[in-house]
């Protein structure tokens, strides 16, 4: 097995993010498997970015720190990066950057001056294709075949036109040559080609619009806002093609409302958001809940509170998307860990939806919205998402109504058969006053009771479809991990790190379906464990208060994080060993 | 035929006798039988507000929605299934106010729908603070002194923004209401209807006698023209002893938002039905 770490960093302004997810395409055509961390800050020009690209010829796991090349396309980045660095990795960079080379050697890495600038200008390039540059000296440096990164480079230049294309591909022909012929012995990772693979890669937010987009959705409003806004824009940009209505709203007040609307006649209908469009949303959600319409609300998170650090991850939102709202009304909250995941529940969150007339909330955060991971073709199946539209009444049905259409009609558990405005026989009321069978307004004590009671009811009724948590690794360990979301991939390297010094040492129990907590599916799982931890991105350990407010298990131990950067493996086995420190010194 | 009785709900309004909300519901009703519109073929949104409660007393399908947000809504039901006919009951407080921002969008959006404004220059449900549309000098519990502000120029905000049907209506002038809202219903596009209506609980100056004095019709003034943009910001100014109603603007032949779609081309878009695959080139994409 041969596996790398590349780092490339630079400044907002200087293409990483287009460049670092064409590169992770160039080398799933090359057959190697991929998994990135992109790292921006919040401004357009100026200030350190970097995309992390780990890639091995088997499966990776999660990201992992240490940093074998390294691509600095500023002096920053070497300042930042280079305490990274493993004994014979190396640092690339243009000389006009005037790096000191011994403080690269002196952590036995080498130095690799390559005039990035120079060689894009000589091919007839922009200064702006340093990036394009420097991935041909990646390719160049690692023995990867250089073909993969022009292919790409024809797909994404394609609507430029063929002259950027040619120059594109002439700079990191150039760059490749150059840093093969000059280093290419001296560095000694490589990234040969693998043959025969047939994987995608993906982010989350393409898995979760992609399998939106095979469970009919066809309407998605929204109001840009990092890292929700590309699930908007691919499905934006696959609209006409597939039949979807894509409306940017004015604010996310009506980017939700907008899709009250769609789904009250009958649109299958999505809005991605991040916290504060979330918190925009908040009273619609209850509307939503009270007129048991079907949205799904994408609640890609990012750290808060207010604007806090808008370009970066965090998974403080657990509580807040379990109780938004005034009043109470069922609602169902789940969240994926993996790519393949993302994929299944963007598909099943709009069933789910269908089903329970309701709002769905999908949690995912920035760390898992962007990380591009390579996956088996097969493991995204088409077919696998079939269409739940729930107790959705077709024309035929209305057709064949006997007497008044009762749009909340009392029923054992809670979900009222479901008409769409615009048949003859079924002409009805919906209104966020609390309201009869017949949608009227009604404030009699006894109707509150039983309409209220109707609705909640749908909260028990949504757990036969609440699944268990996950489990990963042996049955039995000494210790449990606790996590949900974008943890699980750094926590299960961790894990295995564990188990491969001493067997048995831990296992995870990863949270999909958060609420409502399944409660009798989730105790068999978490009890008889021999000891605890919750991983979360968050300061007060949501996870764990939500487990306790709902099965009455208290978690004691939690390995926390807040910075607005993702888990790493490291991260995480650092932070046990300061628990276990803690708990000998009592 | 239709008739008006077809729009007749056996739910008494719970109106204080003699609002103005009583001519606006009338008038709705008449014009939806005018121009032969079955009641199962309407959607009325409609926010929070005493106006507001207009579809529950109805025949036809409803969505009551939240303070403010009536537009919103109705620009997704509207997108999704452009068949019905979409039709907004809101007060002033929660069109102007709360709803201001999604006024000022649905308007340069041209969303096909008729819009009506229930405006009393006060809040009624709420028992009675002034309103964005109250006079300056306006007393109420909470403008004590009388209020600070301008009044919100609703006409002329929709001309701003880009209306293609800007009008105004008056709950005492029940046989031009109808008219008007007639026009708005087959006007294509988004069509504004400002209504003066009393409210004779909380706001003793705009009565209906405060209007009866003061309003006349523009359609009745010769010269007027409603296709001048700029006649209609004039129009839209005049405030005093007499006050313009009527159509103040009408562009026709804008396409509307919808019509922009190429997915709404053929047919409403719930009218499509869900696709049922997707085929596997899509993961090409993502090799
Ligand atoms: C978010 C929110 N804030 C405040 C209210 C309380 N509220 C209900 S109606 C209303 C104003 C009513 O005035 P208007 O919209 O002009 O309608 P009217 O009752 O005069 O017809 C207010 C402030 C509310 N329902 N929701
Ligand atoms: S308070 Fe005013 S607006 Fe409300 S019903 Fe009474 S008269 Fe009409």
């Amino acid at each position: 097995m041969s596996e790398l770490t590349l780092i490339i960093g630079g400044n907002a302004g200087q293409g990483l993010e287009s460049s670092g997810a064409g590169f992770c395409k160039a080398l799933n055509r090359g057959g190697l498997h991929v998994f990135s961390v992109q790292d921006n800050r919040s401004r357009i020009r100026g200030g350190h970015n970097f995309y992390l690209i780990k890639t091995s010829t088997e499966p990776i796991v999660s990201w992992t720190e240490p940093v074998h090349l390294l691509i600095a396309l500023t002096a920053e980045t070497v300042d930042i990066h280079l305490g990274k660095i493993v004994p014979g990795g190396a640092v690339v960079y243009d000389p006009s950057l005037e790096i000191d080379e011994d403080r690269i050697k002196d952590r036995e890495a080498i130095p690799i001056p390559l005039p990035l600038y120079d060689i894009a200008g000589e091919a007839g390039g922009s200064k702006m294709m340093a990036n394009t540059a420097a991935l041909g000296a990646v390719a160049g440096l690692t023995n990867f075949p250089i073909k993969h990164l022009l292919s790409v480079i024809e797909d994404n230049f394609r609507k430029k036109g063929d002259k950027v294309i040619n120059i594109n591909k002439k700079v990191a022909e150039s760059a490749h040559d150059h840093a093969a012929s000059k280093f290419g012995d001296s560095f000694k990772f490589n990234m040969e080609q693998q043959n025969g693979a047939q994987r995608m890669v993906m982010n989350g937010n393409e898995a979760i619009s992609l399998g939106a987009l095979v469970a009919g959705c066809n309407f998605v409003s929204a109001y840009p806002m990092t890292p929700g806004s590309s699930i908007f824009e691919w499905l934006n940009k696959h609209a006409d093609e597939y039949g979807i209505v894509s409306k940017q709203a004015e604010d996310e007040i009506a980017a939700v409302c907008m899709s009250v609307g769609a789904a009250h006649v009958g649109a299958r209908a999505l809005v991605p958001t991040s916290g504060g469009g979330f918190s925009l949303m908040v009273e619609a959600l209850g509307l939503a809940g009270m007129l048991e319409e079907p949205i799904v609300i994408v609640l890609a998170q990012r750290p808060g509170p207010s604007t806090s650090l808008a370009t970066r991850t965090e998974q403080a939102d657990l509580l807040y998307a379990i109780n938004a709202s005034q009043g109470e009304f069922p609602r169902i909250v789940i969240a994926p860990g993996t790519i393949e995941e993302c994929y299944e529940c963007g598909g099943r969150a709009l069933n789910l939806a269908e089903k329970y007339q309701t709002p769905v909330i999908l949690m995912t955060d920035q760390f898992l919205a962007t990380s591009n991971r390579t996956l088996d073709k097969n493991n995204i199946d088409l077919g696998a998402i079939k269409i739940d539209r729930g107790a959705l009444l077709t024309d035929d049905d209305l057709d064949k109504i006997d007497g008044e259409y009762k749009r909340y009609k009392f029923t054992e558990n809670g979900i009222s058969p479901r008409a769409l405005p615009g048949h003859q026989n079924a002409i009805f009321k919906t209104t966020s006053d609390e309201h009869n069978e017949l949608g009227e307004i009604v404030e009699a004590a006894d109707n509150r009771i039983r309409m209220n009671t109707k609705r909640m009811k749908k909260l028990e009724t949504a757990l036969a479809d609440m699944n268990p948590p996950k489990t990963h690794g042996l049955e039995d360990a000494d210790i449990t991990f606790v996590c949900w979301g974008s943890t699980l991939a750094p926590l299960t390297e961790a894990m295995n790190r564990l188990n491969n010094e001493t067997s048995n040492t831990a296992n995870i129990i990863q949270f999909i379906d958060l609420f409502p907590m399944p409660v009798e599916k989730v105790m068999p799982v978490l009890k008889n464990r021999k000891r605890l931890i919750t991983v979360e991105g968050n300061y007060t350990a949501q996870l764990g208060s939500l487990l306790q407010m709902t099965t009455g298990v208290k978690i004691e131990e939690h390995i926390l994080k807040f910075d607005g950067r993702p888990f790493s493996p490291e991260y995480i086995l650092e932070h046990l060993k300061k628990l276990e420190k803690r708990g000998r010194n009592g | 035929m239709v008739e008006v009785q077809d729009y007749y709900y056996p739910l008494k309004p719970t109106w204080c006798p003699g609002c103005g909300n009583f001519g606006i519901w009338n008038a709705f009703k008449s014009a939806l039988a005018n121009q032969n519109i079955e009641p199962h073929e309407v959607l009325v949104v409609s926010g929070i507000g005493c106006g507001s409660k207009l579809p529950d007393y109805t025949r036809v399908n409803s969505l009551m929605t939240l303070h403010g947000r009536s537009l919103a809504v109705a620009t997704g039901a509207q997108l999704s299934n452009h068949d019905l006919k979409i039709i907004l009951a809101h007060g002033d407080g929660d069109g102007y106010s709360m709803g201001g921002n999604h006024l000022i969008h649905a308007c340069r959006r041209n969303i096909d729908v008729v819009d009506i404004y229930q405006n009393n220059k006060i809040y009624g449900l709420t028992k009675g603070q002034y309103s964005p549309t109250s006079d300056k000098g306006f007393v109420t519990k909470t403008t004590l002194a009388g209020s600070i502000e301008k009044s919100v120029n609703p006409i002329a905000l929709a001309l701003a923004a880009g209306a293609t049907f800007v009008s105004r209506g008056f709950a005492g002038e029940l046989e031009h209401l109808i008219w008007l809202i007639e026009e708005a219903l087959k006007h294509r596009g988004y069509s504004m209807i400002d209504v003066f209506q009393p409210c004779v609980t909380f706001n003793k100056v705009n009565t209906y006698q405060f209007y009866n004095k003061r309003v006349y019709k523009l359609q009745e003034e010769n010269e007027y023209d409603s296709s001048d943009l700029g006649a209609a910001f004039a129009k839209s100014q005049e405030w005093g002893d007499r006050i313009p109603i009527g159509i103040f603007y009408q562009k026709k032949g804008e396409p509307t938002y919808q019509e922009h779609l190429p997915v709404l081309e053929n047919k409403s878009l719930v009218k499509h039905g869900l696709r049922d695959s997707v085929p596997e080139e899509i993961k090409n994409e993502f090799m």
